[in-house]
């Protein structure tokens, strides 16, 4: 029997919600790591047991905790991360030169193909990677160091990695993005590393074309074609068809196009879907109303999801790592909300209904698809 | 015998109930208590203390006999009734947020 297991990750807790292929009766685990921000929980798909969670405070710093039995049991593996050398400067919000402080991990990527390496994107911004099951990480400083980090600016969260996107058909291709420096890609492993901005425009920064500067909030990739890439910049939508070489923009007909998730239909690559956020001074849905946006063109004409979210008072926002999909026969959607509600549509996107709806708030949905 | 008292957030991490009892070698000092508590729970490394430096972390603080000793230094030995386990040295997790 076929199931789900969504992992979530809230400011208070992590909670592990189970069901079965109809997605209709929810078993409602947690909260782990009660009273702990946990920005990311995600399980690997080489090994569906092994779970990997960013727990932090800003009292205590950062922990990464291991499950390998589903999220039954959990143990703490590691809170060191140094960066390489010195780390130098980025840009503060004024402009001025800020020292590299190491915050928090954003984002836990399990490598595709082997248990015991995954990857984290940390604030301020750097990719760590282990080998040894989260035990001990080491720094890509190729990324940081490959010559515009004095340049990066953090974007009102943070100077965040917040993305990781494995290439399923090329184990030596990585795509990152920060706010606010841009999206990255390596060839090689992680060794070297060239941004990938070009089409972007972002009215913030004095060089609206520069290479980077851009608060790029999420980018998404189908695995059946890795090199369309999708992404929701903090306004845009957009769209590469040659691995981010080049960007245009989809935003078509979205009431407004800030917000920040975006995720692809497991089983459609042109269908993809975002939650407009009205600006960037008033996070949450425009006219009060909790819209999913889905296109089913790979972008420009979209078509608000409406049955099952609240329509009217809702001003609550969906933050850039709180959606995922699963990969049953009929593609199941999940989102979180800050107000705490975790929704799901068990036909990708058509009908949606709440899993839990007082948690605190949400960072991160990440799914699992059980056989 | 020294007496600890930790967060919850601590506690949780370290899945401690209640009080810690510490047995330090020679002088009692905020560096040789501490040292003890991370031999023995190494998850709490770099969650009292910053790595590297060895600082205390910011947001933390180290209260005994109704006194603040957070910015005394971390080798100055303990109040007498806390060397011996009379009153528990607090860890705490400085007011902030709410």
């Amino acid at each position: 029997m076929s199931g789900v297991r969504v992992l979530v990750g809230t400011r208070k807790g992590a909670f592990v919600l189970t069901s079965d292929g109809k997605r209709e009766k929810w078993d409602v685990s947690g909260p782990h790591f009660a009273g702990w921000e946990m920005y990311h929980v995600k399980g690997s798909p080489a090994d569906p047991n092994r779970l990997f969670a960013s727990q932090s405070t800003g009292w205590y710093g950062q922990l990464v905790q291991r499950s390998n039995d589903g999220g039954k049991t959990w143990e703490p593996v590691a809170n060191k991360f140094a960066y390489d050398g010195v780390p130098g400067t980025h840009q503060w919000y004024d402009g001025t030169p800020h020292p590299w402080e190491f915050k928090r991990v954003w984002h836990l990527e399990p490598s595709l193909t082997d248990p015991d390496t995954v990857y984290a994107g940390v604030e301020d911004a750097a990719l760590f990677r282990s080998t040894d099951a989260g035990a001990t990480w080491q720094e890509l400083s190729g990324l940081r160091g490959h010559g515009s980090g004095p340049h990066w600016q953090p974007g009102a969260g943070g100077m965040c990695l917040h993305t990781i996107l494995l290439d399923p058909s090329d184990p030596a291709r990585i795509f990152i993005a920060i706010s606010a420096a841009g999206a990255f890609r390596s060839n090689d492993a992680g060794v070297t590393w060239q941004p990938i901005n070009r089409g972007l425009r972002s009215k913030q920064i004095p060089d609206q074309d520069a290479e980077v500067g851009h608060c790029v909030h999420r980018i998404a990739m189908h695995r059946s074609r890795p090199n369309v890439l999708f992404m929701q910049k903090h306004w845009d939508v957009m769209r590469s068809d040659d691995g981010g070489d080049q960007w245009h923009e989809v935003s078509g007909n979205l009431p407004t196009d800030f917000g920040f998730v975006i995720d692809v239909h497991a089983h459609e690559p042109e269908t993809i879907f975002v939650v407009p956020i009205t600006s960037d001074s008033e996070h949450f849905p425009p006219e009060g109303k909790l819209r999913v946006y889905r296109s089913r063109t790979g972008g420009n004409e979209w078509e608000p999801l409406t049955k099952g979210l609240p329509q009217s008072n809702c001003y609550v926002n969906v933050l850039r790592d709180a959606m995922a999909v699963d990969s049953l026969d009929d593609c199941g959607v999940y989102f979180g909300t800050t107000g705490g509600q975790v929704y799901a549509s068990a036909d990708a996107g058509d009908n949606w209904a709440p899993i839990v709806r007082d948690l605190p708030a949400v960072l991160s949905v990440e799914v699992q698809t059980l056989q | 015998m020294i007496r600890v008292e930790l967060p919850s957030h601590l506690r949780t991490l370290a899945r401690i109930a209640g009080e810690v009892q510490l047995e330090v070698e020679g002088l009692a000092t905020q560096r040789s208590v501490l040292d003890a508590l991370e031999a023995r729970y190494p998850m709490l490394q770099g969650t009292i203390r910053e790595y590297g430096s060895g600082r205390r972390r910011p947001f933390v603080r180290f209260f005994a006999n109704s006194e603040d000793l957070s910015h005394e230094s971390p080798d100055a030995p303990l109040p007498d009734n806390v060397a011996s386990g009379k009153e528990p040295l607090l860890i705490v997790g400085a007011i902030a947020g709410g």
